[in-house]
């Protein structure tokens, strides 16, 4: 019999019941709270007269509808500010084991500030109404997104009516390129198997390549494991996983922290384990990666140029392609090079870290935004991240180049807020989406790493980070 | 949850794929804190040609009428033909939220999105998957016919067409008892309420940090 993967083992801890169709019962260690997918989830509870099974597993913020300037006037759309009041009257009357309230100093995105407080430990189950919980399996956590049923059910019952997924593994071997970072090995994988490719999956990234990444590195590409159609990627516990969770607040302490730390180290992938699907890249091979489409499969590398759909043989798959170049207004055959950006946004997340602020504050130091620019908007993605750019002067460096330094938040990943494209506004991203409209109705989405975005901003086009 | 059982439906056929949950409901809607009334804003950006906003009288914007949901032929649909990784993207479940509002009961599809499949088993709304050649059969069928239906009988598990073909689909037991009985999740979950509390005493004592 082979050995069990990172997935099996996660899954066997978390299982309390098991029916005859392999339907489980999939007990819930973490449940991080946003104001979008929970309103309804904490109406259905009170109007079933039902009590939170466990509210000490719920960490909360408020992120997707807040504002990323003039904290002071307050949320001014009066349909986001109730949503956001809403969360605070929720968390007020049911409580939470940690609240992080619009304005508070450790307020931020919810993927973001949940492994910065140490809510997020290896060998958790965590989930969150929102499709980029897949974070947080970097911390060898089984980590996924829920809809809001599922959001009141973890609050009623403390588990997830779940089916087991199948085991997929993305190795990346060797070593990446100087200026080639995680958003391109997992645009790179993206790109491979395409946005279905992971579907029924969970995927655990492995190799070389991956184990030299830092946990910030871990998270995007994590975080991206639902962009390829898996709900939950995750990495191997290691010293880097470790090095990262000590001393943060919920972390374990004392006698705790040692037998935590020997508990997680099993936390890895057994070297006969079998995996249904097995997924091989070279790292040296992968360049900086920038979507051309509506897509995050529609990528390549930015030495690249935009496809001929009169070459896609597929029917579907054409139109798909020919639809997509119309709403981006790009022509065949264009080099990635010679597409220029009205607007860049550094945030989401994706990539609005610290280690991702310092890729772009390295690119923007000493330059100023391009004329052609209209606006660059760098979006930290906690209130404990901005105050450590800052601390490191990273925000001088970003107005010096005439960029914004904003307050954390969602942003214009998907511009629930003021923050968003103006229809046929073309931006270099570095968040998650590029479908039609996510930025803004008729906004045009090229998604790339923090320092192409930055050389993106004061250079008014694409350009490789490698040679730049 | 509304029960299902069995389906003889008005067909609307939606020829993309990748079909994503920002298109099904883009995002503006989501600042709601109501589970009902997306139906009128089900594929917004597609549907209407200005630029929708919460509180909007939609029934005075202006429609793109090339767009199949606006057709007058396909009105009244309940079932919803589609291509393959429909609902990608969000886990927003005001997706199926606005699917079951507009009217939809039921949508084909050669594949889904995990979070999004998985949302439609919690609101009555039925995600099937057929293989790519018969859907693709279904879309030609439905392009040819007038007023086509198809039929689906949730029991059986089988999608009919006019033409006398019977499609067989797969649904776990958990997931078929549900629908057809319209059961709450979380009362079922609730029954096993000694176990839950079994298996937190358990891991109290092996891994304390977990708390």
């Amino acid at each position: 019999m082979s050995g069990q993967t990172l997935y099996d083992k996660l899954w066997a801890r978390h299982v309390v019941h098991e029916e005859a169709d392999g339907t489980v019962l999939l007990y819930i260690d973490r449940h991080l709270v946003h104001e979008v997918t929970s309103p309804q989830a904490f109406e259905g509870l009170k109007l079933a007269g039902r009590a939170p099974w466990r509210i000490d597993s719920v960490v909360a913020t408020a992120d997707h509808n807040t504002p990323t300037d003039h904290w002071e006037r307050g949320i001014l759309d009066p349909i986001s500010r109730l949503q956001v009041e809403t969360l605070d009257a929720n968390i007020k009357e049911f409580g939470a084991r940690a609240y992080f309230p619009f304005r508070d100093p450790r307020q931020g995105i919810v993927h973001v500030i949940g492994p910065e407080q140490g809510a997020t430990l290896p060998g958790m189950t965590v989930v969150c109404g929102d499709s980029h919980t897949s974070t947080h399996g970097a911390f060898g956590a089984l980590a996924h997104g829920i809809g809001t049923s599922e959001v009141e059910h973890v609050l009623a019952t403390q588990c997830l009516v779940a089916k087991k997924s199948k085991n997929m593994l993305v190795r990346v071997d060797g070593e990446l390129p100087a200026g080639v970072t995680a958003k391109d090995m997992a645009l790179a994988v993206i790109g491979r198997i395409g946005t279905a490719g992971g579907t029924g999956y969970a995927i655990e990234f492995g190799g070389a390549a991956v184990r030299a990444l830092s946990m910030e590195g871990r998270m995007t590409l994590c975080n991206l494991a639902i962009e390829a159609g898996a709900r939950s990627g995750m990495v191997a516990v290691d010293q880097t996983t470790i090095d990262y969770l000590k001393g943060r607040p919920l972390a374990p302490a004392g006698a705790d922290w040692a037998r935590a730390v020997d508990d997680w180290r099993t936390l890895v992938s057994d070297a006969d384990a079998a995996f249904d699907a097995t997924v091989v890249l070279d790292a040296a091979e992968i360049v900086p990666q920038v979507t051309w489409g509506t897509s995050p499969e529609m990528v390549c590398g930015v030495d690249g140029q935009v496809p001929d759909p009169a070459r896609e043989t597929d029917p579907t798959r054409r139109e798909g392609l020919e639809r997509a170049l119309h709403y981006m207004g790009l022509a065949p055959y264009t080099p990635i090079g010679e597409i220029a950006v009205d607007k860049v946004f550094i945030g989401s997340c994706t990539n609005s870290r610290i280690e991702d602020l310092r890729a772009a504050a390295a690119v923007a130091r000493g330059r100023k935004k391009a004329d052609s620019v209209r606006q660059v908007l760098v979006v930290p993605g906690s209130g404990l991240v901005k105050a450590q750019a800052e601390a490191e002067g990273l925000h001088r460096i970003f107005l010096d180049a005439g960029f914004e330094w904003r307050e954390p938040g969602c942003s214009m990943c998907l511009a629930m807020n003021a923050d968003r494209l103006e229809p046929g506004e073309r931006c270099a991203a570095t968040s998650n989406r590029n479908f039609e409209g996510r930025q803004g109705q008729g906004g045009r989405t090229h998604l790339v790493s923090p320092a192409m975005a930055a050389a993106a901003a004061v250079t008014g086009h694409f350009v490789d980070i490698r040679t730049f | 949850m509304r029960a299902f059982t069995t389906l003889d439906g008005l067909v609307c056929p939606l020829d993309r794929a990748n079909v994503d949950t920002d298109a099904i409901i883009p995002k503006q809607f989501l600042k709601s804190i109501k589970r009902a009334g997306f139906g009128p804003n089900l594929f917004d950006e597609w549907r209407y040609l200005d630029h929708g906003e919460p509180g909007m009288d939609n029934s005075r914007r202006p429609l793109n009428r090339d767009f199949v949901l606006n057709m007058p032929r396909f009105q009244g649909a309940e079932i919803l033909l589609a291509r393959e990784n429909f609902g990608c993207g969000s886990s927003r479940e005001h997706a199926p939220w606005a699917l079951e509002d507009y009217g939809f009961r039921a949508v084909i599809a050669p594949s889904f999105a995990d979070i999004f499949f998985n949302n439609c088993y919690k609101n009555g709304l039925l995600p099937i998957v057929l293989s790519a050649s018969a859907v693709d059969r279904l879309f030609v069928e439905c392009a040819t016919h007038l007023d086509y239906r198809l039929a689906v009988d949730l029991d059986k598990q089988t999608v009919s067409t006019p033409s006398g073909l019977h499609y067989h689909f797969d649904i776990t037991a958990h997931r078929k008892h549900c629908l057809l009985n319209g059961l709450d999740e979380i009362g079922l979950t609730l029954r096993h309420a000694d176990k839950i509390r079994a298996f937190e005493a358990t891991i109290a004592a092996e891994r304390p940090w977990l708390r």
